[in-house]
């Protein structure tokens, strides 16, 4: 079996950049794999992984940003990111704006507001 | 134009094992929509990082899921191997790989059992869940549980197997071999069964690309991606090709997953073969810091384990993005165009893991 394994890449991207960088990735053909937030520092830390089935790379975009600043959503290119974008904001309460398909915050039917920011 | 309705599916339906909720628009008994809702089983397990630390993380990531326990507590320790650098010892790799492969052998079995109970074949149910049983047998030998192992830790795994039981291991593989030989024969040529799975459902490779669809649900739409290819654990040094098929019907699906059984016992073997002697984990001094994201094969598909640190014991960040919940969208795509009566048949093609999905 051929192993390929090149490692995880991250990429750091600067706020309103972020559209740009997942239209190429799309244009490369590359697969959304996951999209997910952690909290530190009082920041949003927000990663769009993307995969090369070819070659397994695999690139992290990291954008980080305070917690009311708005996000656009990226389903215009990546549909399915519907769901991740949903649960992060359903659990970390980030501003994600224009999703194709928007829960309101009923994703997961919790009660409490963004239970995954440390109070 | 035909009239629409719209029909209300599950979360309680006699073909889901878990709860997941469909609104199903529909012309007549075609489906040409369908909207999702989850959350039932929510529970929040990552948000756990707060109160345990990186170490007791791995019994808790191990919950997550009843069939594909083992591999979530394996990803969970590779991430964090990753982040401190930890080289686990070749035994411990092999023996992880093996009881991870003994694992897609029995949710495949599992699987195969709910479809043929999906498709109103009792016996064969019967007959792929007796076979699953031994696979749960050697699982009780060889670590002590059934369903939740806790053999995995950060390092290494807490058993060793020795050859006894590796003998008994291989006269069980090798039975459940011949008798999957037989029970292939009504999978892939009984009439009956074909008239249900064969050209329903059908994802193609492109649009199984666009979705993001992942594990036996793409490679049965023609996509060879498999995260064994990447190297962990002991795949490096094994043989294998990947399993796919070009249709993407829901009898690729199936037909797929049962060559995936084959090449699970057949790297079984590989192991038993080539395992070395020596430790099974190496100790790990100090706390994480940094972060990974870890993507290993589960018996659905690729799983992500991202894990954060700030060099405490307790970890900032802990993800799991498992493979169902990526083959979500991939499910929506399949049930357009789909008969009603179709729809629970499809929905577990999809090997659907809704505990899995919202941890």
């Amino acid at each position: 079996m051929e192993i390929k394994n090149p490692g995880n890449v991250l990429v750091e991207i600067e706020h309103g950049t972020l559209l740009g960088h997942v239209m190429a990735f799309k244009n490369q053909g590359l697969r959304l794999s996951q999209i997910c937030c952690a909290y530190s520092e009082e920041k949003l830390h927000l990663s769009y992984s993307f995969a090369n089935d070819d070659t397994n790379e695999y690139t992290n975009l990291r954008l980080v940003i305070d917690k009311e600043t708005p996000v656009c959503s990226i389903t215009e290119f990546y549909p399915y990111a519907f769901l991740y974008e949903n649960e992060m904001k359903e659990l970390f309460g980030v501003n994600i704006q224009m999703i194709n398909l928007d829960y309101q915050n009923k994703l997961y039917r919790i009660n409490e507001e963004a239970p995954f920011i440390k109070k | 134009m035909a009239k629409q309705s719209i029909v209300p599916f599950g979360p309680q339906h006699p073909v889901l094992p878990e709860p997941i909720h469909l609104d199903l628009v529909l012309e007549d008994e075609t489906v040409v929509e369908a909207i999702p809702s989850i959350g039932f089983v929510h529970r929040g397990l990552e948000s756990l990082v707060e109160k345990k630390d990186f170490n007791e993380m791995t019994y808790v990531i191990e919950r997550t899921c009843g069939i594909c326990s083992f591999m979530h507590g394996m990803g969970y320790c590779e991430s964090v191997e990753h982040i401190m650098n930890v080289e686990v010892p070749d035994r411990g790799k092999y023996l992880r790989t093996i009881w991870a492969e003994l694992s897609r052998v029995h949710s495949h079995l599992l699987w195969l059992g709910l479809l043929a109970d999906g498709f109103g074949f009792e016996s064969l149910f019967y007959q792929c869940w007796r076979m699953r049983e031994k696979v749960l047998d050697v699982f009780e030998l060889t670590t002590g549980g059934r369903c939740i192992f806790s053999v995995n830790k950060v390092g290494g795994v807490l058993k060793d197997i020795n050859d006894d039981m590796f003998k008994v291991m291989l006269d069980v593989v090798n039975g459940i071999e011949e008798e999957l030989k037989v029970i292939k024969k009504t999978f892939l040529f009984d009439y009956t069964v074909e008239s249900r799975l064969k050209g329903v459902g059908v994802l193609t490779k492109e649009q199984a690309h666009n979705l993001g669809a992942a594990g036996p649900f793409a490679r049965a739409s023609g996509i060879k991606m498999d995260m064994r290819t990447t190297g962990y654990a002991a795949y490096k040094d094994l043989d294998m090709e990947i399993v796919t098929s070009e249709v993407g019907d829901s009898f690729a699906r199936c037909e797929v997953r049962i060559g995936e059984i084959f090449q699970a016992i057949d790297l079984i073997r590989q192991c038993i073969a080539k395992i070395p002697a020596g430790e099974i984990s190496t100790i790990v001094k100090g706390n994480p810091n940094g972060e990974y994201f870890m993507r290993l094969e589960q018996p659905r598909g690729e799983a992500v384990y991202y894990s954060k640190a700030n060099g405490s014991k307790f970890l900032e960040r802990m993800r799991v993005r498992t493979p169902t919940f990526a083959n979500i969208p991939g499910l929506l795509e399949t049930l357009k165009g789909a008969d009603f009566a179709d729809v629970p048949l499809l929905i577990l093609t999809i090997d659907p893991c809704i505990s899995c999905t919202e941890r």
